[in-house]
């Protein structure tokens, strides 16, 4: 049963420096926004960041970046913030660029508890240096290793108490792969209802996923991010 | 000719190599144009953030969570669905998707692209580019025929690195539309305008004639 959390830096307690922390998103789209803006309260550092972008320049993860909390970022399209650049320029910040279904089959391989998948992504390129290929029935492949987070920071639409998740049209993207990939698991959702007020053919994420449930206080809207 | 003019030029030709019933995924740019002239109503749009049955959306109806991998605006069709995206990218890898449409930056002869980076600048995004070309059934390409500068982007070989192994299907540029076949590319027909003397001048790249 999750826990339901009225303080989000209570909720975020459990981040560590050094963890590698998974963050839902597609660019602001699906992130979870009040978390992240929960994080750069925390005096935590040496984070690796898992999620498709690092935010845009200021606004989602781009905050704890400028910050300097980002030890590391594993992503897949990093371009969309240029800070990132300024600050991979000067050595500031690692990064690791996936493919981006190679970063959405690891999560989800993460959290199926498998090691890693060969993919034909990537093959032949400049992101298949050093990894491990081999080929099955004639087809040439890569090996990937799956992702796992200790921390994985999510993005839901409804939540039952007991941390069942409902999500919103393209707002999904990588949060349900996320919500299986961690040792701990915070969704920022719109509203928590009580079991049984959620269609079980709805449930997108079950329970068993789900630790910690907060309601969103910063919300993208068609004017951008505002507060609730 | 102004851009927008040339890419729209660019996007209707596209469209005409597109027969229904099909499953397209459409990238960033040019390509996002070529739903503007789709004929057929039996093209289903596919984006790799997680829908298909993606439609264009009116000024009131704009929804900042539901939005194109160009993160544009977008609306959903009749029968559209939503998924997350490993799934998305399982549509993608597993061949699913009959055709992708995507930009590049270069093209060799041999219909091998780059599209997702430049050497000496910091190879920041790439995207589901690399999917995309080792999954989808068919890859067209859409670009300016020369860069910025003038230099050809139909080259003997990408100088930047490539994207895929594969080879994709069709190239369409503002002077001309090839065919990738087995022996090279095919110019299949000039862009309203074009000759084949600026075609020759401005490709680098070996090409028979139709």
């Amino acid at each position: 049963m999750a826990n339901v959390q009225h303080d989000i830096t209570e909720a975020l307690s459990c981040v560590k420096t050094g963890d590698t922390v998974l963050v839902g998103g597609f660019g602001l789209i699906g992130a979870p926004l009040s978390l992240i803006d929960g994080l750069t309260e925390r005096d935590v550092e040496d984070l690796t960041v898992v999620s498709n972008n690092l935010g845009e320049s200021g606004k989602g993860l781009g905050i704890l970046l400028n910050q300097n909390k980002i030890k590391k970022g594993i992503g897949s399209y990093f371009t969309s913030n240029r800070d990132v650049g300024d600050k991979y320029q000067k050595g500031e910040i690692e990064l690791e660029l996936l493919p981006q279904g190679t970063l959405a089959e690891s999560l989800r391989a993460g959290g199926a508890g498998l090691g890693g998948y060969y993919t034909t992504t990537g093959v032949g390129t400049d992101l298949a240096k050093g990894k491990e290929e081999r080929e099955i029935d004639g087809v040439r492949y890569i090996m990937e290793k799956a992702i796992r987070g200790d921390v994985a920071l999510i993005r839901a639409h409804k939540a039952d108490t007991l941390g069942n998740l409902t999500y919103y049209k393209t707002a999904r993207n990588f949060n349900p792969l996320m919500a299986t990939a961690a040792k701990t698991v915070i969704a920022e959702v719109d509203e928590i209802v009580e079991p049984g007020e959620l269609d079980p053919e709805e449930i997108v994420t079950p329970f068993i996923y789900v630790d910690t449930l907060v309601t969103a206080q910063q919300v993208l809207t068609k004017e951008g991010v505002v507060n609730v | 000719m102004s851009k927008t003019e040339m890419q729209h030029m660019i996007a209707e030709r596209v469209a005409r190599e597109l027969h229904g019933p099909a499953i397209v995924n459409l990238g960033i740019g040019i390509p996002t144009l070529v739903a503007e002239y789709m004929e057929a109503d039996n093209i289903y749009l596919h984006t790799e953030n997680g829908l298909l049955g993606v439609t264009d959306v009116e000024e009131e109806g704009v929804d900042p969570n539901l939005v194109n991998a160009g993160k544009l605006p977008v609306g959903e069709a009749v029968g559209a669905s939503f998924f997350n995206s490993a799934d998305s990218f399982a549509m993608i890898r597993g061949g699913h998707v009959d055709v992708a449409i995507l930009g590049a930056l270069q093209v060799d002869e041999t219909g091998v692209i780059a599209n997702w980076a430049v050497p000496g600048k910091n190879i920041m995004g790439v995207g589901g580019a690399m999917d995309l070309l080792v999954g989808a059934k068919k890859v067209f390409v859409t670009m300016s025929h020369t860069s910025k500068d003038g230099s050809p982007k139909l080259l003997r070989e990408c100088t930047y690195p490539i994207t895929s192994t594969r080879q994709v299907d069709m190239i369409f540029t503002e002077l001309a539309v090839f065919s990738v076949e087995e022996g090279g590319l095919i110019l299949v027909d000039l862009m309203p305008g074009a000759t084949i003397e600026e075609v020759r001048e401005k490709t680098e790249a070996a090409f028979s004639e139709k």
